[in-house]
């Protein structure tokens, strides 16, 4: 069991300040107090919520295969800084091209050096969209994660990567990434959620990005956790006046994965880009939840979700446009796209809107079906096989996603790690 | 759409809502008094001389309802203001229903007249049931159709005269336990229509109901079955007015229609409660191999409406539609959309909504398409769109579309938007003014739906919707 006291909020090697281990042990009383979702929570409708047994998960031991992990986690060639977590301990670290004034820090170094940046973004974004439990256990739990923080007017050329591993039957990780961006500075980040073995782990991690004004952020996820781990992901960003995050995240790993994405656009002319590839397979699930929040003017959101459903797996989409009163010319558009491979495949849509102001633009649309007969037959006559052709339409999906991506390496990147996943 | 265009003096809003705000004192010869107990089912049951599995049946549905909570986790809390120990469940003159107007009591005659039911009835309808609060208080059929083997009466006198057809449908589409609602209707239920239409008749003239709400804290509960057998069509429609409370009235009604092989039912509602009536309906249909069942549904009055038609396709080949304009004004929140369940091969269904808020209007739609395991060519359109008209007018729309298997299509589509100041500025340009021009706009939203009523109720609804629109802007 993972509140065992050796976790660490009340442990004494925790390597957080006294200040913020108060609110770890507040947090996991909060967890603990906060009931578990039941099938009467609309947020959890669909969830398979027998996988939410967290009674087997332990503490992540130290990590036994520290230079393999290492040597494992390549990715772009070029890059301005490189993290590496395993099991929760930052193993390897190296930042070549940072510009001036840009920190990247792991959170207990940050929470000494930059407390006022800590305390003022850390976690300030409630988790809404059905999870709040998880991510008081996530606070709770936290020793590792990064603080990325771009100071005004600074560009980051260079993408910065993190690599967040976990290794061992039942091991918990609580991956962090806090990007904070001040006015009009630029960077790229991508995460990788990697197993280190096929091993069954528990795995609870946070984003919170805050954009200042005009800033731009370009984030990619790429979570592929062994095909057994329960893993949440919950992310929010908070756009600033002028500001535009695009954020892709692929979840082509984890037994039962429960994404939740806010965008809040409470800055006028903000703008977020909101888009997913799903491939679930075997018994898998993916349940994914948005909330594109607008309160503010001329903002604009557009969500885009690839599903593909192979097998006998599962994906859940629940997404909400929200525009609040007194804001007006709002554009938000919202969509998703299931992809169902056999019989057996289930796909859920529910997507939402909530609009409490006449002066918007808001469409959403989901559609569900198998693969083209047509486009099928048309490789199938050009000697492709059947089971390459309906790769290659899957890749076509996805890759159309990465299109939308403006970081030539890392587009690069997602397509190798597209091909390499699908086999293509 | 000439109408709009004249420049003449507009019609009041108020001249609109007067049309079923009025009421006539009505001495009742039966009243169940306030409150919901068993003894109110027994007094109810012994009223009507219902048989004994129907006692059974209504006490079940008590008990059922007792158990079930609020659907406050999803639905609207105002569902929370509704005092059911103040409300009156059964006021009724007697249960048999007239067979012609001269037999119907007077009060209840020119409740009638005024509503304009019996000009209605001569000039289109095949047959006419006209209920005023618990029970039909007229009841009548065209010859002609009657001896084609129609059937068309009350509940009560289709569960007494009719017991065969009655009990093999009835409660089946709709279980009692389906929700708190479904089990209020099935303990207290009373009057609404009983149909049933043999065998490759085509019924070519709509049958209709009226449904009237005249007593003060009271519920009305009606019942309606409809069975169309194999290769049958008809097309039935319901209207419903009640005057102006203080207090809050609540009507529930449970619809079910079965469709047998080959059949086609229409089901027409116009819903002009007026706005403190809590209408929370469960309809559902049941369709069997290739046939179909097309709910035609909008929703003008009301405080609340909770109302989401259904068709269950069980057969090859079914088809289920529902076509729903919501039109929600200050006030008022019109929770309404669709459930498609495609439980057999190759059914097709389609959903198209649209709804018009107003003021503090509040419209939602909630949809709802499953596709059961192991089907192939089920295919599913959803469209719904809203259109906002002031800054504080609020729309949701809530779908859930559960697919499985790689040979089924479902396709969901929605849009929200104002009209645009542009098309405002042109009709102002040629010589409307401001709330005409909203009008013609609201108008050419709904138009392609409207059309889809049968002509009486599309001229009927394009009125509604202008007086609605009246003193909307600006």
């Amino acid at each position: 069991m993972i509140t065992a006291p050796e976790s660490p909020a009340v442990i004494e090697t925790n390597p957080f300040p006294h200040w913020f281990q108060r609110e770890q042990a507040a947090a996991l009383a909060d967890y603990e107090s906060t009931p578990a979702p039941t099938r009467r929570d609309e947020a959890w409708r669909f969830a398979s919520l027998k996988a939410l047994d967290l009674s087997a998960f332990v503490p992540a031991p130290e990590i036994a295969s520290e230079g393999k992990l290492i040597n494992a986690s390549t990715g772009l060639g070029d890059f301005a800084a490189r993290f590496v977590f395993g099991n929760n301990a930052l193993v390897h670290h190296e930042a070549p091209a940072l510009p001036e004034g840009v920190i990247v820090e792991p959170l207990d170094v940050a929470a000494y050096e930059h407390e006022a940046l800590f305390r003022a973004y850390f976690m300030a974004q409630p988790v809404e969209l059905g999870s709040h439990k998880y991510a008081r256990l996530h606070k709770a739990m936290l020793t590792g994660g990064v603080l990325v923080h771009v100071p005004k007017n600074v560009e980051v050329a260079l993408p910065i990567e993190l690599f967040y591993w976990v290794e061992g039957e039942n091991s918990s990780v609580f991956p962090h990434t806090l990007i904070v961006l001040g006015d009009n500075a630029k960077v790229t980040v991508i995460d990788h959620f990697k197993s280190a073995d096929g091993a069954r782990a528990f795995a609870c991690g946070i984003n919170d990005f805050h954009l200042g004004r005009g800033s731009q952020l370009t984030y990619a996820a790429v979570q592929d956790w062994s095909r057994d781990t329960l893993a949440f992901h919950l992310n929010s960003t908070l756009v600033g006046r002028d500001a535009t995050a695009t954020a892709l995240l692929a979840n082509f790993g984890g037994g039962y994965v429960r994404g939740e994405s806010l965008s809040k656009l409470a800055h006028d002319g903000g703008r977020s880009v909101m888009l997913s590839m799903n491939l679930a397979d075997g018994t898998r699930e993916i349940d994914q939840h948005t909330l594109q929040d607008h309160a503010a003017k001329h903002a604009s959101s557009d969500l885009l979700y690839q599903n593909v459903v192979d097998d006998a797996a599962r994906t859940i989409f629940a997404g909400i446009i929200r525009v609040q009163e007194g804001e007006s010319q709002t554009d938000a558009y919202q969509r998703v796209r299931n992809l169902l491979l056999t019989d057996d495949a289930i796909a859920v849509s529910m997507p939402g809107l909530e609009i409490l102001n006449d002066d918007v633009r808001c469409t959403h649309g989901a559609t569900s079906g198998g693969l083209d007969p047509d486009e099928l037959f048309y490789m199938q006559a050009r000697g492709i096989s059947k089971k390459l052709a309906a790769r290659l339409i899957v890749a076509g999906r996805f890759n159309s996603l990465v299109e939308r991506i403006d970081n030539e390496a890392l587009r690069d990147r997602l397509r190798a790690v597209i091909a390499d996943r699908l086999g293509v | 759409m000439s109408a709009i265009l004249e420049p003449t003096a507009k019609p009041q809003i108020d001249i609109d809502r007067s049309v079923g705000d009025f009421r006539y004192d009505v001495d009742y010869s039966y009243d169940a008094g306030v409150g919901l107990n068993e003894a109110t089912i027994d007094y109810i049951c012994d009223v009507k001389k219902d048989p004994a599995w129907i006692r059974e049946f209504r006490k079940d549905a008590y008990r059922k309802f007792l158990e079930k909570p609020m659907p406050t986790h999803w639905a609207s809390h105002d569902l929370d203001n509704i005092v059911f120990e103040n409300i009156r469940y059964y006021l009724s003159q007697g249960t048999q229903a007239s067979r012609t107007w001269d037999d119907v009591p007077e009060e209840m005659k020119r409740t009638f007249e005024r509503l304009g039911i019996p000009e209605q009835e001569r000039k289109y309808l095949a047959g006419v049931e006209a209920q005023f609060d618990s029970e039909a208080a007229y009841s009548n059929i065209k010859a002609a159709v009657g001896e084609q083997g129609v059937i068309f009466v009350g509940s009560t006198e289709g569960l007494q005269k009719h017991p065969e057809i009655f009990r093999k449908w009835f409660g089946k589409v709709i279980p009692t336990g389906d929700n708190k609602f479904s089990a209020l209707n099935s303990a207290v239920f009373s009057g609404g229509s009983f149909i049933y239409v043999p065998p490759g008749v085509k019924v070519k003239h709509p049958l209709q109901a009226y449904f009237r709400i005249n007593a003060q804290n009271f519920g009305q509960f009606e019942r309606t079955l409809i069975i169309a057998d194999e290769g049958a069509e008809v097309m039935y429609m319901e209207g419903c007015t009640a005057p102006k409370f203080e207090t809050a009235t609540l009507h529930s009604a449970v619809v079910e229609l079965v469709a047998l092989k080959g059949a086609k039912i229409q089901y027409v509602t116009v819903q002009n409660w007026s706005a403190n009536v809590f209408n929370l309906v469960t309809k559902r249909g049941l369709a069997h191999e290739e046939a179909e069942i097309k709910w035609i549904d909008c929703n003008i009055g009301s405080r609340l409406t909770m109302k989401y038609p259904s068709v269950v396709m069980k057969g090859r080949k079914a088809r289920g539609e529902v076509i729903s304009i919501a039109l929600a004004n200050d006030g008022q929140h019109q929770d309404t959309g669709a459930k498609m369940i495609h439980a057999a091969d190759e059914t097709t269904s389609n959903v198209v909504s649209k709804s018009i808020s107003i003021g503090s209007g509040q419209a939602t739609y909630r949809g709802l398409v499953d596709i059961p395991p192991h089907h192939r060519g089920c295919r599913n359109n959803t469209e719904c769109d809203a259109l906002l008209i002031n800054t504080h007018s609020r729309t949701d729309t809530y779908p859930t579309i559960i697919t499985r298997g790689n040979r089924n299509a479902c396709q969901h589509e929605a849009s929200v938007s104002k009209v645009s100041a542009e098309q405002i500025f042109y009709m102002q340009q040629r010589g409307l003014n401001q709330g005409q021009a909203m009008s013609l706009a609201v108008n050419g939203f709904v138009n392609d739906l409207v059309r889809e009523f049968p002509m009486e109720y599309s001229v009927e609804l394009k009125r509604l919707i202008d007086l609605e629109m009246e003193g909307s802007v600006g």
